[in-house]
């Protein structure tokens, strides 16, 4: 009998957007309870290296894998497309996103964002979801919040909502971007908390993140992506212990 | 105070007009009114659901339709609409002798068509704009969760532009019950039709008027509570902290 398939790897993605080749074929391999992080200056393709991980982002090459099952596509008069739609679906709903400015369901409350997509994609019964849901917001510290909608809530009291409502889905791998980026200094600790408890339970997660303190205390593996290429990549202690390329120690050189 | 109900007694006693008799044309001409706005606004709203949908497609051949209808229909008079369907219907062809010809002979149903085409058209740009405003990171999350486009439109985008249109498109029903005054030029006792009656009848231009414009004061005032009601319930998620 074959191992537990790899919950995550792509292979020698590029993308580009109009003469701009922003990703020039990186690869990953995610394995059950990989913690990696993805760090890099902004416009280094960092963020659109992850989109292109659940299809938000259509690269233009490269293998995309996901729980062992290889996700197909075909060329069309627009580029290349996913071949078969519902596969990718499938796919995203086996992947989880945080993202940066959280993307709540503005119109639902927090229970209600968190049991959606369990119950409307996945086809859990409403009872049951409810049921999970009510755990996890327990988790994330926000039990009284259940019946806020998110414009009632602080930005962290989001974040770590739409962290729940990830972690409704057992997705395979949690993909965050950015997630720390749009919040107030004095809320990041209760969102990285939260991440952190996440990681040391063994969650594969794929973090882009400008946090490097969680880089290094809570990730498997750093890579450092400069201008759509990887620069460095391997363990936190030698990627931010020990840099050996001149960006690199630039990147990581205290600012002031 | 004492004054002032001797003056009402004084008035009423006095009355030849507002009789049994022309209340109940009063009474005929709303529940016409309440009829045609209804049905109008309800076979509208019904169309301007997909409409609205499909002019935002990428689709030339759908949008271009969707377009050109809504751009006809907000570009011409709603008067001369209700002219073109309901003297126009006489000159197709053979009409005459189908059952069709049963209820396109009376005004009332060619004075719903014209209206429920106009308030579609209309109500498909209020939805077309509350779909396009939908938060794009919604729109994202939706599809990042694994939601097929169907799903996502049926769960995140129409409820969220549904809500955001309400405003507006409480202004259209509203609209719609003002200009469904129009009807009576095509021989429909609606309340406008019914006021005119009674004026030719009394030569009493404000009595007959000012009664029917009360009435649809109240109407509109209804109709405004109704909406309010609703944006209060439906739009609080848009209000910060409800604390």
């Amino acid at each position: 009998m074959a191992a537990t398939p790899i919950p995550l790897e792509v292979r020698n993605i590029k993308k580009r957007f109009g003469d701009t080749e922003v990703l020039k074929g990186l690869s990953l391999k995610a394995k059950k309870g990989d913690v990696i992080t993805l760090i890099g200056a902004s416009g280094s393709g960092k963020s659109t290296f992850l989109r292109c991980m659940n299809l938000l982002e259509q690269p233009d090459e490269g293998d995309l894998v996901v729980h062992g099952e290889d996700i197909r596509f075909k060329m069309t008069k627009h580029g290349r497309e996913p071949a078969d739609w519902k596969q990718v679906v499938d796919m995203r709903a086996k992947l989880s996103m945080v993202f940066q400015s959280f993307n709540l369901w503005a119109h639902m409350t927090l229970l209600e964002n968190i049991i959606e997509a369990p119950i409307h994609v996945l086809g859990k019964s409403k009872q049951d979801a409810i049921a999970h849901a009510r755990e996890l917001l327990e988790r994330v510290g926000l039990a009284e919040r259940a019946d806020y909608y998110p414009a009632q809530m602080s930005g962290g009291q989001q974040q770590r909502g739409a962290i729940a409502r990830a972690l409704a889905m057992d997705p395979e791998v949690m993909l965050f971007d950015e997630p720390t980026s749009a919040l107030d200094p004095e809320l990041v600790g209760d969102v990285l908390k939260v991440m952190r408890d996440l990681a040391k339970e063994g969650r594969t997660m794929i973090v882009v993140t400008h946090e490097m303190a969680f880089a290094r205390d809570v990730s498997t593996e750093v890579i450092y992506l400069h201008q759509g290429q990887v620069e460095e990549a391997g363990p936190p202690d030698e990627v931010l212990g020990n840099p050996k390329s001149e960006r690199l120690k630039q990147f990581l050189a205290p600012k002031h | 105070m004492e004054s002032l109900t001797t003056w009402i007694e004084g008035l009423l006693a006095d009355n030849t007009i507002f009789t049994l008799q022309t209340l109940s044309y009063y009474g005929e001409g709303l529940t016409t009114t309440v009829q045609l706005v209804f049905l109008s606004l309800i076979i509208g709203l019904v169309l301007a659901v997909p409409l609205a949908i499909g002019r935002g497609s990428k689709h030339q051949w759908i949008k271009m339709p969707i377009f050109f209808y809504c751009y006809v229909f907000r570009g011409t008079p709603l008067l001369v609409q209700l002219y073109l369907i309901y003297y126009g219907v006489v000159f197709i062809d053979g009409i005459q002798d189908t059952w069709l010809w049963v209820i396109l002979e009376k005004p009332f149903v060619p004075a719903l068509i014209a209206f429920t085409l106009n308030t579609a058209a209309y109500t498909t740009e209020i939805f077309r704009g509350a779909i396009k405003s939908t938060a794009r990171g919604e729109i994202e999350a939706a599809r990042a969760y694994g939601m097929s486009w169907w799903l996502m439109m049926r769960r995140i985008v129409l409820p969220s532009a549904f809500r955001r249109a309400l405003p507006a498109y409480g202004n259209e029903v509203i609209f719609m019950l003002h200009a469904s005054a129009i009807a009576s030029v095509v021989t429909i006792m609606d309340l406008t039709g019914a006021a005119r009656f009674v004026y030719a009848r009394f030569y009493a231009p404000f009595d007959a008027f000012l009664f029917v414009a009360a009435i649809y004061l109240c109407l509109t005032f209804s109709i405004l509570y109704l909406f309010r009601y609703l944006e209060k319930r439906l739009l609080a998620h848009l209000k910060p902290s409800g604390q």
